[in-house]
Formats: C-alpha cells, structure tokens, sequence
C-alpha cells in the first residue's frame, strides 16, 4: 500500500445498489462462570442477527443496555470474534477476499466513554496520526493529516492540537474521537452510544457535526444509540434489539409511527415527552430484561409480553414483512398463522420471510 | 470586563501543552521530603562515583597500629575498621559496589519483569497463566531464602549475587505489571488501537508502556532498599563480595567482632545502608504520591 493510499478511502465496489455492510447470521455466545467442578453456562449475546447497511445511509439500533448493540459493534469490526456469521463488506465477505487489516481501514469505530477512548499519555495530534502512521504514512504527513481532521471537527489546531486528552471537555473529546475514526479514510463509521454521554446542546452539536461530516466525506453511519429521539433525527432505517436478537426492523418513519412488535412500542410509549398530556405514569413495560444466560424459550420477550399466549413461550418468531416496504417484525401476532389468537389470517401465496432491512 | 477576559485567554494559553511527566515532576518538586531524599541520595552516588578524586586515603591500606581509632581521630574523621583502615574512605569506596549490587539488579528485574507482565497482561489466556504460574513457583519461596539458595548454588561473587538478586525481584514485578497492563488493556483506546490496525507490539509499545510504566517504576523504587539489604545480607554471609572489597554488608560483617571495642564504628556501615533505603523508600513515596492524582 502506497502512502498516498491511506488519505482516499478504498475503492467502491459494488456500486450504489450494494449494501456498504451486509451482516448474515451473526451470533456470539460467551461462556460465563464454570469453576472446575461447576457446569459453564453461554450468554447468548448475539443471536442470528441479519442486517444490510446501504451506501450513505445511516442505521439506527436501539434497545435496551444488554440487549447486544455494543457486541453487534464489536463483532462487526472484528474486536471479537463471531462464533458464527458473516460479514460482507461492500460484496466481500471479511476474513476470505478482503483482509481484517484492509476492512479496518474501511469502517472505524466512535466509542461511547471519550475519557477512555483516548490515550491519556498522548497528545491529541499523535492519538489521531496513530492509525495512518500504523498504515505506513510518514510521521510529518500523518500529523499534517491529523492538524487537518481537527480543523474539520471544529477544533482549532493551532490550539488544541498539542494538548492532553485530560485537558479537554467531554465534547471535545468525542469530536477527537470522531476525528481519530476519520483518519484512515473509512467508508463506515460505527457509533456506540457516541453521543449519549453527552449533555444535550453539545450532543446536538455533535450530532450536527456528524451529518455534516457525513455528507462531505460521503460516510456511512452503524448509529448505535437507547436514546430514540436521537435515532430518529439521525438514522434512516432502525434496528431494534432485545435480548440478542433483532425484534424489528424498518424505515425510520414507519418504525416510529407504526411500530408493530410489542417491545419497540412499549420503547416508544416510555420516551420522554414535552406534551404533559402524553406523559404516563405506568411504565410501559414490567420488570428487568431476563437474564441473558439462559434466555427464555420461544419469543425472547414473552415473559413481559402483555399479548403473550402459550404458542409465545414455544416457537420462536420469524421476523415477517409488515406494510412498509423494509419493515420487518418479528412477533407472533404479526407472522401469519403463527397460532397466536391475534395473528394475521395465512395469506394464499406463499409467505415471503424478509431479511430487515433491505 | 475586557482586561479580565483577555488576562484569562493568556493563561489558557500557557497551561496549554504540558504533559503528564512534567505535572508529575512539579509536583515532586513540592514534597520537601522527596526532594531532601533525592538530594541525599545524588550526593552518595557522586560521592561514591568520584571517591578516586577525592583526595581519599587508600581504601585497603591498613595498619596495625591504628586499628579501631574511635570516630572522630585526627586524620581519620570517622576512625578506623579492624584492620587499620581509614574508614571514610572505604565508606564512600564501599558505596560503589552497595549501590551497583542494590540497583543493577533492580534494573535488570524492572527491565524483564515489565517486559514478560506486560506480554502476559495484554496476551491473556495461556500465555498468561503460563508466565503466571511460573512467577508463583518462585513466590513459594520467600525472597531472602531464594536469594541465598540460588547465591549458594552458583557460588560466591558479585555476579552472580547480581543474578540470584534480579531473579528475585523479577516475580513481583512481573505481578505489578501484569496487573496494571490488564487494567489498562480493557480500556477503549486500546480497542480503538486495535480496530486501526495495529499489531500487537505497536499497542503495546505506544498505548499500554507508557501508561502502565509509572507505576511498575515506583513499585521498582521501592525494591532499590529491599535490593540493598538482600545484598548486603549476601555479602554479610560471605556469598557476595569477597574481602578485602570495600561493601557496606561486608564490611558489617567483618567490623561485628570489634562491636564490644568499638560499637559506633562497627555500626557505620549499617547507617549508610539505613539512610540510603530509607531515601530510597521515601523518593518512591513521593513519586506514588506524585504520580497518584490523575490529571
């Protein structure tokens, strides 16, 4: 790789119709507890998540802590291992036709904790000339690259770039941050909670920061976020996640005002609102997410289900294309003939099963 | 208004870029007793290192009318050793090989246990337990028993009490650095580091060494007086230097038969190894502490 190479972002393959990122069958189990004697158990923290991110757009997952959006990221970018799954990166499926090293070059990752995602003992400059010096440009080159990306996050080189993470505002460190992810010209940058820590007019900022940083570096956003109102501004389609496993899935418009599982609509009923008439008082959904260690059979969400019927504690939902086209639900009284009292009559044709979001 | 705002946008400016050692330097410069022991100490080791120009008496000239003169005696200011030697002189020659074999083998043990804690802490897994375990086969021993079985075994001289030294405080380095290397390795910059690519070596030498070395190093400080006494204790037991080699322990060992002659005299080369450790345990106070607060 030339040094020239490290300032452009790879190639595109595929062309405006191929999915930047396309995610098949992904799942991570870790092995908890288990002394000598005492029997292992598996946190099933992914589970067969399928998902398709196209080119210059930005998906959204929500769901609650615990629910495997970090791990999603994780897996994704290859920090852990997936036990089982695919990822194809522009047509080429990581690990066989395109490299680890080249796909980390392609999407980079904003951490969540911008206190811990810098280098405490480095300046600001050489935390964001790392990764490029790491892929073979020159020192002077990379901190020229690095001066630049700070102008572009609107710090002032000048003034910030000699300086100690320590020294900055919370704000300031997540645009660092973003900066850092920036510097090896990716095609997809993954946002874990990038924005959550932040008080709210500097995560507006940030999140303004984003779109115009998207549209001018022609970037392709995995937002990953519990906060729904900030999905919404942001994202173009929403995933939504329980337990490990995706519930639903579809445009952002269509999931937010006709959401259909009922987990992502008790999500909704519990966001926060400005009209005192539409505050509750009940809390939409009872009682703790179950433990991920021995998930419940059949529908991950029967047990806080208030629509659960016998057939939810036995079969596992398939997510199945409801309305919207690329909305996509996984519930038993959306999939058709599923033996839930409130499922849909079997439609003559065959059903298709949609994988979310295409 | 003005004259304030503008006052308040220079001192911004020269707070700017001043980095993590240079706060922990200032703050060590305040702690008065740090400092005092850091001059101590600089001034032993000088001392020790220039003893040639001093203008010194000869170290191994003894004589055997002025054996055991009480300090204080013209021309012997702190008197003379069981053989007539001026005792000043081989205080501040003895120095010289006391402060070698107290911090040669510390550095050596700094030097490979970082390197073998860090490569367990970062790698994890086996390679983890096998560095691990094999460090715990040598804490089954306690240090002073290791340092005389393996001084023992190789036989007597200054390298190899080197050796049998820096094997025992190769252990609870590696300890330290494991430990502070696998806290650090679970932060997000190292994930960050990760995801852009870089090997292995490359996060470890940029990312995990220079956070994890501060306190590997004030844990090291503070081995430099255990390191002396162990060493002193070697020679003392006549597995160290050999007479008539001017070394603090030894000359211990060789004075303690004059004790009831002359107690003050035959105490002075176990004051000089006191007021180094102490100096010693005290600057690694000072820099904990100064190292201690977080930004």
């Amino acid at each position: 790789m030339s040094e020239t190479d490290v300032l452009t972002p790879t190639a595109d393959v595929g062309g405006p119709q191929q999915p930047l990122l396309e995610v098949k069958g992904l799942s991570k189990h870790f092995a908890v507890g288990g002394s000598m004697f005492g029997k292992r158990s598996t946190v099933r923290a992914v589970d067969d998540v399928n998902f398709a991110v196209h080119k210059g757009e930005v998906l959204g997952i929500v769901g609650e802590s615990g629910c495997g959006k970090s791990t999603t990221a994780r897996l994704i970018i290859g920090l852990i291992e997936p036990d089982a799954g695919e990822i194809i990166l522009d047509g080429e499926l990581v690990g066989s036709t395109v490299s680890l090293r080249d796909m980390r070059r392609a999407v980079q990752m904003v951490f969540q904790d911008s206190y811990a995602s810098l280098n405490p003992r480095l300046t600001i400059e050489d935390t964001i000339a790392f990764g490029p010096t790491v892929h073979g440009l020159a020192a002077d080159k990379a901190h020229a690259r690095a001066r630049d990306l700070l102008a572009k996050v609107g710090l002032d080189p000048a003034q910030f770039a000699q300086r100690y993470p320590h020294e900055m505002s919370g704000g300031q460190r997540q645009r660092i941050n973003i900066a850092r992810a920036l510097a090896l010209a990716p095609r997809l940058v993954i946002l874990d909670e990038a924005v959550s820590a932040l008080d709210k007019s500097v995560e507006a900022q940030v999140l303004n920061l984003l779109i115009d940083l998207k549209d001018e570096f022609g970037l392709t956003y995995l937002f990953i976020s519990h906060d729904l109102n900030v999905v919404r501004f942001i994202s173009d389609k929403v995933v939504v996640m329980y337990l490990g496993e995706i519930v639903e899935a579809g445009p952002v418009e269509a999931l937010f005002t006709d959401a259909r599982h009922p987990y992502t609509r008790a999500l909704l009923a519990a966001m926060p609102s400005h009209d005192p008439d539409a505050r509750t008082q009940e809390a939409p959904i009872a009682g703790d997410p179950p433990n991920p260690i021995d998930p419940p059979p059949g529908c991950r969400f029967h047990t806080r289900c208030p629509f659960a019927e016998a057939v939810c504690s036995e079969n596992a939902p398939r997510l199945t294309a409801t309305g919207t086209a690329g909305h996509s639900t996984a519930c038993h009284m959306v999939e058709p003939a599923s033996g839930h009292t409130k499922a849909p009559a079997p439609a003559p044709a065959e059903q298709e099963i949609v994988e979310c979001p295409t | 208004m003005s004259v304030i705002a503008d006052d308040t946008i220079r001192i911004v400016h020269v707070e700017k870029a001043r980095g993590y050692w240079a706060n922990v330097g200032r703050r060590l410069m305040r702690d008065k007793v740090a400092v005092a022991c850091a001059a101590i100490l600089i001034l032993i080791v000088l001392a020790a290192i220039l003893a040639p120009w001093l203008g010194l008496a000869d170290p191994y000239q003894g004589s055997m009318i002025r054996r055991l003169r009480p300090i204080g005696t013209p021309r012997y200011i702190l008197g003379t050793d069981e053989l007539g030697r001026d005792m000043f002189a081989r205080l501040i020659y003895g120095g010289r090989l006391s402060l070698f074999i107290g911090l040669a083998p510390v550095l050596l043990a700094f030097v490979i246990g970082t390197t073998l804690g860090v490569v367990a802490g970062y790698v994890g897994g086996l390679v983890n337990q096998a560095i691990m375990r094999t460090v715990d086969v040598f804490y089954a021993f306690p240090s002073v028993l290791l340092a005389i079985a393996i001084s023992g075994a190789l036989g007597a001289g200054i390298v190899n009490s080197l050796v049998s030294l820096t094997i025992v405080f190769i252990p609870p380095i590696v300890r330290v650095a494991e430990s502070v290397t696998t806290s650090v390795r679970t932060l997000d910059f190292v994930d960050a580091a990760r995801a852009s690519g870089a090997g292995a070596l490359t996060i470890m030498r940029v990312h995990v060494l220079g956070n994890v070395l501060g306190p590997i190093f004030v844990y090291s400080t503070s081995l430099i007086s255990v390191c002396m006494i162990l060493a002193a204790g070697l020679s003392f037991l006549g597995l160290g230097t050999k007479p008539p080699e001017p070394e603090w322990g030894l000359m211990l060992n060789t004075l303690r038969t004059a004790i009831y002659v002359n107690p003050w005299v035959a105490a002075l080369p176990g004051a000089m190894i006191f007021v180094v450790s102490i100096c010693f345990n005290l600057l690694s106070d000072g820099m904990r502490s100064a190292m201690d607060v977080r930004d």
